[in-house]
């Protein structure tokens, strides 16, 4: 106890140079991980639609600037911008079609107000006309147990409503074996149609919709560049994009031939 | 009447600008209105003027967006506009949360608690510029724009405009944030967009100009400014506020008993 110290030994101007500098280096650390964990964790959300004509999900969520425009455009309060507390990337619009279906006014007005191009006009014009019909807001996807059609009873709610008439949705018709005299007919979406209004998901008679909305990328499948329909002209040019990658294994690496001789690899 | 005109007359026009323009972007979203749509993230004026906030811009180009016409026209509006008039002109005449963080300093200087808090601040005023580039880090790291998914400021000009939601809760951390843990805590020292208009405002016209010969040394001003370093300049030398930190709210000039502070146009000649 004899060495105890009555002064502390000033902190040189060096050093506190350098250990103000690590001070705001490691604070700024901190704090962007922080700050970067949560914006990864609310711009995850994959499952909303978005209005027509939005970009990839991705280059919308860095191209939106969440001003509202689309949704002061809307005549039909479908659109909403996420409000804090919803759990979906903050201010940027989207719709819940079983509250409120976009109901594909001609016009497109929430397209042409945007001012960032986050919605875009290109993606829904055709022949230098707005057409809402060619928008991919998602697609309606049928869960086959719970829809009543699929059961055997007679319900055609879903095509009724949907404004692609007899084109995005289709009847199938077959045989209804277990009573045998009576039809099913199976309401089916076609993908290349269906433009993810929601009407059809809207208008469902059941209790939780037995049709409904889900983004493309979430519910369509690729097929990839390795399968083509041989019968379809236009489809073989997709074999072009094709890219071969060959597997080596222990076995593969050498000829079929000697490997059968040698027995190498094999019991 | 005339003396609480005169001690109060810029803060009063402040908070009609302030509540005016939310109550228009209300009106655009629930009656129709069309004079101002949208929020102040972007918005148009008639249907026909563009303007956009050139900070969050700034992240989305970082993020790695393209950026279209209208945009940058909107941009470009924006910051004319307080360019000329004082880049932090848009946190003590536009922002709403200026009202927050204002009635928090008032509180504060009534309920005495910086002085029990022994006027030492723990942070440093210069750390909205550490938070200005961070965002455009997160931003070009993350691809998207980083601030605008936690900024406080958009949860509420845009809930006022389209729902509030939880954004109250955002305000009220504001509040006990400010009034608590830091003098002019989040305008003062956090928030990027302040510090954004402070680069910008860092070249503006309208300024409050100080004459000396006329200052008794009261003080008042100092006490009621919320960026109090700037007016460093007070019973010195007569001189203008310079620092782009000013927000031109003129509670300095409202204060000043002596006329010696009000606004002037910067002189564009250097002597």
């Amino acid at each position: 106890m004899s060495e105890i110290k009555t002064k502390r030994e000033p902190i040189s101007d060096r050093r506190k140079f350098i250990l103000n500098m690590a001070r705001g280096a490691g604070l700024a650390t901190m704090g962007g991980f922080i700050w970067s964990a949560y914006v990864d964790e609310v711009t995850a959300s994959s499952l909303l639609l978005r209005p027509p004509g939005a970009i990839k999900e991705s280059d919308f969520l860095k191209t939106c600037i969440k001003c509202g425009l689309c949704v002061l455009a809307c005549p039909y309060n479908t659109l909403l911008l996420a409000k804090a507390g919803d759990n979906k990337p903050l201010g940027t619009p989207y719709f819940v079609p079983r509250d409120m279906p976009c109901y594909m006014c001609p016009t497109i007005p929430c397209v042409p107000v945007c001012p960032t191009g986050a919605l875009d006009e290109k993606s829904v014009t055709k022949d230098e006309k707005l057409d809402i019909n060619i928008a991919e807001m998602g697609i309606a996807v049928v869960d086959h147990s719970s829809c009543i059609a699929f059961w055997g009873i007679q319900c055609d709610a879903c095509y009724r409503a949907c404004p692609l008439l007899g084109v995005a949705i289709t009847i199938e018709y077959s045989k209804n074996e277990r009573t045998g005299k009576h039809a099913f007919m199976k309401p089916v979406v076609q993908s290349e149609s269906c433009t993810g209004c929601g009407m059809c998901e809207k208008a469902c008679v059941t209790e939780k919709a037995a049709i409904f909305v889900l983004p493309r990328e979430v519910a369509l499948g690729r097929a990839g560049d390795h399968y083509i329909k041989g019968w379809d002209k236009n489809d073989e040019k997709r074999l072009e994009n094709a890219t071969s990658k060959t597997t080596t294994t222990e076995i593969s690496k050498e000829s079929a031939v000697d490997s059968l001789n040698d027995g190498k690899g094999l019991y | 009447m005339a003396t609480l005109w005169n001690n109060y007359r810029y803060l009063i026009l402040r908070r009609v600008t302030q509540i005016g323009l939310m109550f228009l972007y209300f009106g655009a979203n629930a009656w129709g209105w069309t004079l101002l749509m949208g929020n102040l993230s972007s918005s148009k004026i008639l249907g026909l003027i563009p303007m956009s906030d050139p900070f969050a811009v700034l992240q989305m180009f970082a993020a790695g967006a393209v950026l279209s016409a209208d945009l940058l026209a909107g941009v470009a509006v924006a910051v004319m506009f307080y360019f000329v008039i004082g880049g932090r002109a848009f946190c003590s005449w536009v922002c709403p949360v200026n009202i927050i963080t204002d009635s928090a300093n008032f509180l504060r200087r009534k309920l005495g608690i910086d002085r029990a808090q022994g006027f030492r601040q723990p942070a440093s005023r210069n750390l909205r510029y550490w938070v200005l580039a961070m965002s455009l880090v997160i931003s070009a790291i993350m691809g998207v724009a980083a601030f605008e998914f936690i900024s406080p400021i958009s949860m509420v000009h845009r809930g006022i405009a389209f729902g509030l939601g939880f954004g109250w809760a955002a305000m009220l951390v504001i509040f006990l944030f400010d009034l608590f843990v830091l003098k002019d805590g989040w305008c003062g020292h956090v928030c990027p967009l302040g510090g954004f208009y402070s680069l910008l405002g860092s070249f503006s016209f309208i300024r409050v100009l100080h004459s000396q010969e006329k200052c008794t040394l009261c003080m008042k001003c100092k006490t009621v400014c919320p960026e109090h370093q700037v007016l460093h300049m007070i019973g010195k030398e007569s001189l203008s506020v310079t620092s782009g930190e000013c927000t031109n709210c003129a509670r300095c000039i409202e204060v000043c008993e002596d006329d010696a502070l009000g606004f002037s146009i910067r002189k564009l000649v250097k002597k």
